[in-house]
């Protein structure tokens, strides 16, 4: 049945994707929530949050302040603390009453922008769609308001790397490593959208020659980009030197021919499956394909990049909708929370996702940009 | 490259001879510190066995409920329905819930005794029909006992909070039956009473049966709770939940309130014993066995600053009188809201200690407080703890299970360990529920 899980966990939603992608930028996002939203997102969500100090608040949204609609609170409360704090732009977004209250979230931004003269964002978000879509959103807003229109392009093979955040890819590395993989084939890094990077070097991206995308999340500000400053993008995640070459290539045309290049080619495969993010998923599936000459069938339960859906990649979320792929399985590589729906028969390969498991498996996420061999070898390749 | 961000901080702590009481400070945007540890509504109605959770929440609502289940090792108890656009907007929830709730039972593999339910705030807010839906269930499904729990933090000022109704809505599920004369039920808390509380031990030496949820190990036995004569409640969330049994099942309702107060201590085990008709007269050797541990706990931690916060359990002002009366040094309290019980110990100690530091947990200058000591902090509660950067912290969780001269004497054994051996603050406070087990 539609939307209902036995057993299984719930991707984190797109409130914490927002959250997530501006975490390192040095601005206030603020959840229009009466508790619950924040709270989940620095107890599950958010692995920077001990460490990492970032203006994420919650209004506490009350239920006089709901039936009355009065948005007041909210708006007075964010432009005293974005005047105490000084971030560098506001962030707000939303959860599930503020929908059905119908709450403008794009005019409360302008407000607040008015009144304190800092950049203001304005984000629809309400809970009920996944992560990505809320990554999405964040960096989309990105490409439109912060990138500024390059002066000059960088001398040398420049790009940007488009949908980075813990969720995806925890803090274990794995952003880092992104960026040496690339470097090792003599592509410059530009700016990371968002770990690591500056946001000055974000207000810079227009400087590269080419988008790397690498989750869905980054795609809505790829298009952006391209349709700003003629950029092109590849869209896959460098897994694998195998790959990671083709990724490389496929840079390097993209510039050249200014055309997007799709390196993300369905590897249909019944008996191996994997669970997860349509981009990183696929480009797993050719990682193993060019490591091993089997690939994989993607089972993706968010919200997926829409053109590479294919019979390779297979939108399902729900238990009812991912049962039956998994059933024909032999090998299924997926979060350890999915395991309890798996059949037993089938070799399960633990692969935890912060947005799924959130911190239970955060000391053992896997670098696959690094470490691609361990799950080769527990593969059995 | 990642940035902290360091702006001087509004009003975020006040010593509390200038404090306002029940709120010390004004309420705007809320910070949600890295501390974890305490229960939520999921631990509650797990602690039922046998009895499977369901939640009927949009997504972002569902997270974290589900993960708790499942950092608990309790995902097979525990199940979920996600609403989405469509359902707000065709307005369909009923259905919804109906055919997901069946859904989901038809699947288990053993039919759970009792299902308890979970709508939220959207259902609320769209007026959903929840007599309509309830009823619909129990025809559909006569061997299994279904009840409706809320997670609507929208309504948590308005009336009972969550919590308070959760509580309320654990013992909504028991049968009338005839009571046991010999038989109490402590009520609503998170963690078992201690078997060496003055409490527990009063009632066990008179032969009473004690019974809690925590403690039951099948659903029979949480059953048996219908049977206690009397229902002890010993913190304000769990006055809900004692009203219903009182009104629901006849049980004698007894407010023994957790308390530091020596007077309060003797005056619940007395009230005790008069609604039992047990002999109890004060032990003048527990008291001085209260006081020595204190003393030798002090002796130890000397003039070491004493950082409280308000999740250690109901009365942390009471608490901080209590160490403040016995020569510890107490300095700081993190605390958004007093508890209204509290009024005459807050107002002790406005005059005993008015430079007592008062801060805020939620205000958003605490994202920037700077939390590093110059001298070593020994911390009592988790936020306490997080926000004085101390590895020495006794990870109290309201209450423990601790209660009366008992509880004192733990207490202060518990502090002098803190005191001597550091913990690995980060890990421990960041995951739900890893309080107390660590003591």
């Amino acid at each position: 049945m539609k939307d209902v899980a036995r057993i299984i966990s719930t991707y984190t939603c797109d409130t914490s994707g927002v959250a997530s992608a501006l975490y390192e930028l040095g601005g206030m996002t603020v959840m229009h929530d009466a508790a619950g939203y924040n709270s989940t997102y620095s107890t599950y969500d958010e692995p920077r949050w001990y460490d990492t100090e970032s203006l994420v608040f919650t209004t506490g949204l009350t239920e006089t302040q709901a039936i009355l609609g009065d948005d007041s609170k909210f708006i007075n409360d964010t432009i005293e603390a974005a005047q105490e704090l000084k971030p560098k732009f506001i962030a707000l977004t939303g959860s599930p009453i503020p929908m059905v209250t119908g709450t403008d979230f794009p005019a409360i931004a302008r407000e607040v922008e008015l009144a304190t003269g800092i950049t203001t964002f304005g984000f629809d978000t309400n809970g009920m769609h996944s992560y990505v879509a809320g990554v999405g959103l964040a960096l989309k807003v990105l490409a439109e308001r912060i990138c500024q229109a390059p002066t000059h392009k960088s001398e040398a093979l420049a790009v940007n790397l488009l949908g980075i955040t813990p969720l995806d890819f925890s803090t274990n590395g794995t952003a880092t490593a992104l960026e040496t993989v690339l470097e090792q084939q003599g592509i410059r890094i530009q700016s990371n959208w968002a770990m690591g990077s500056s946001f000055a070097a974000i207000q810079n991206a227009g400087a590269a020659q080419v988008n790397l995308v690498v989750t869905a999340g980054g795609l809505p500000a790829a298009k952006v980009l391209q349709k700003r400053f003629g950029m092109p993008y590849v869209i896959g995640t460098p897994y694998g030197a195998a790959f990671t070459a083709q990724i490389g290539a496929a840079i390097r045309k993209a510039a050249t021919s200014g055309e997007n290049q799709v390196v993300c080619q369905p590897r249909v495969n019944a008996k191996t499956i994997i669970i997860g993010e349509s981009v990183t998923g696929l480009s797993l599936a050719n990682a193993l394909y060019a490591a091993t000459g089997a690939g994989a069938t993607v089972l993706c339960p968010v919200t997926p990049a829409v053109e590479l859906l294919t019979t390779g990649c297979i939108a399902a979320r729900d238990e009812d909708e991912l049962i039956p792929h998994l059933a024909a399985a032999t090998t299924i590589i997926a979060d350890p929370l999915y395991q309890p729906i798996c059949p037993a028969t089938a070799k399960f390969v633990a692969l935890p996702q912060e947005a799924f498991s959130g911190r239970i498996y955060h000391q053992v996420m896997p670098n696959l940009v690094s470490h691609l061999g361990t799950l080769l070898e527990e593969l059995g390749s | 490259m990642l940035k902290n961000m360091h702006t001087a901080p509004k009003q975020v702590s006040v010593p509390i001879a200038q404090a306002e009481f029940p709120q010390p400070f004004p309420v705007g945007l809320e910070y949600s510190a890295p501390a974890r540890g305490t229960q939520n509504i999921v631990f509650t109605g797990l602690s039922i066995p046998e009895a499977h959770s369901i939640f009927v929440c949009p997504q972002g609502c569902l997270r974290g409920v589900v993960l708790t289940a499942a950092d608990i090792g309790a995902s097979d108890r525990f199940s979920t329905i996600a609403v989405g656009e469509s359902n707000v907007l065709e307005g369909n929830m009923e259905d919804q819930i109906i055919d997901g709730v069946g859904h989901i039972i038809d699947q288990l593999p053993v039919t759970p005794p009792a299902v308890l339910v979970y709508t939220s705030c959207v259902h609320q807010f769209l007026g959903i029909d929840l007599h309509m839906v309830f009823g619909t269930l129990r025809a559909n499904y006569p061997a299994i006992q279904f009840t409706d729990c809320y997670m609507n933090p929208i309504m948590r000022k308005s009336g009972w909070n969550p919590d308070q109704k959760m509580r309320r809505q654990l013992y909504s599920l028991l049968k009338p039956a005839p009571l046991d004369e010999h038989a109490v039920n402590i009520l609503a808390n998170d963690y078992p009473l201690d078997h060496s509380s003055d409490l527990y031990q009063l009632l066990s030496q008179n032969h009473y049966t004690v019974r809690e949820v925590a403690t039951c190990k099948s659903y029979a036995d949480y059953q048996k709770m219908a049977t206690s004569k009397v229902a002890i409640v010993t913190r304000p969330a769990g006055k809900p939940a004692g009203k219903l049994v009182e009104k629901k099942l006849g049980q004698q309702l007894l407010y023994l309130p957790l308390s530091y107060n020596y007077e309060e201590i003797i005056q619940n085990l007395q009230k005790l014993s008069a609604a039992l008709g047990l002999n109890y007269q004060p032990d003048p050797q527990t008291i001085a066995a209260c006081d020595q541990a204190l003393a030798a706990a002090q002796a130890i931690i000397g003039n070491t600053p004493i950082a409280l916060d308000g999740t250690l359990g109901p009365r942390p002002l009471g608490l901080a009188r209590l160490l403040l009366e016995h020569g510890f040094r107490v300095t700081d309290i993190y605390i958004d809201m007093f508890n209204k019980e509290e009024k005459a110990d807050f107002a002790e100690l406005q005059a005993i200690a008015p430079d007592l530091a008062i801060h805020s947990t939620l205000a958003v200058g605490m994202r920037v407080a700077p939390r590093t000591r110059e001298e070593k902090v020994l911390a009592i509660g988790q936020k306490a703890a997080y926000f004085t950067a101390t590895a020495y912290f006794v990870n109290l969780i309201k209450g423990s299970g601790l209660y009366g001269f008992d509880g004192i004497q733990r207490l202060a054994s518990l502090m002098v360990a803190a005191y001597q051996e550091p913990k690995d603050t980060q890990a421990l406070i960041q995951t739900k529920s890893w309080g107390c087990g660590c003591l």
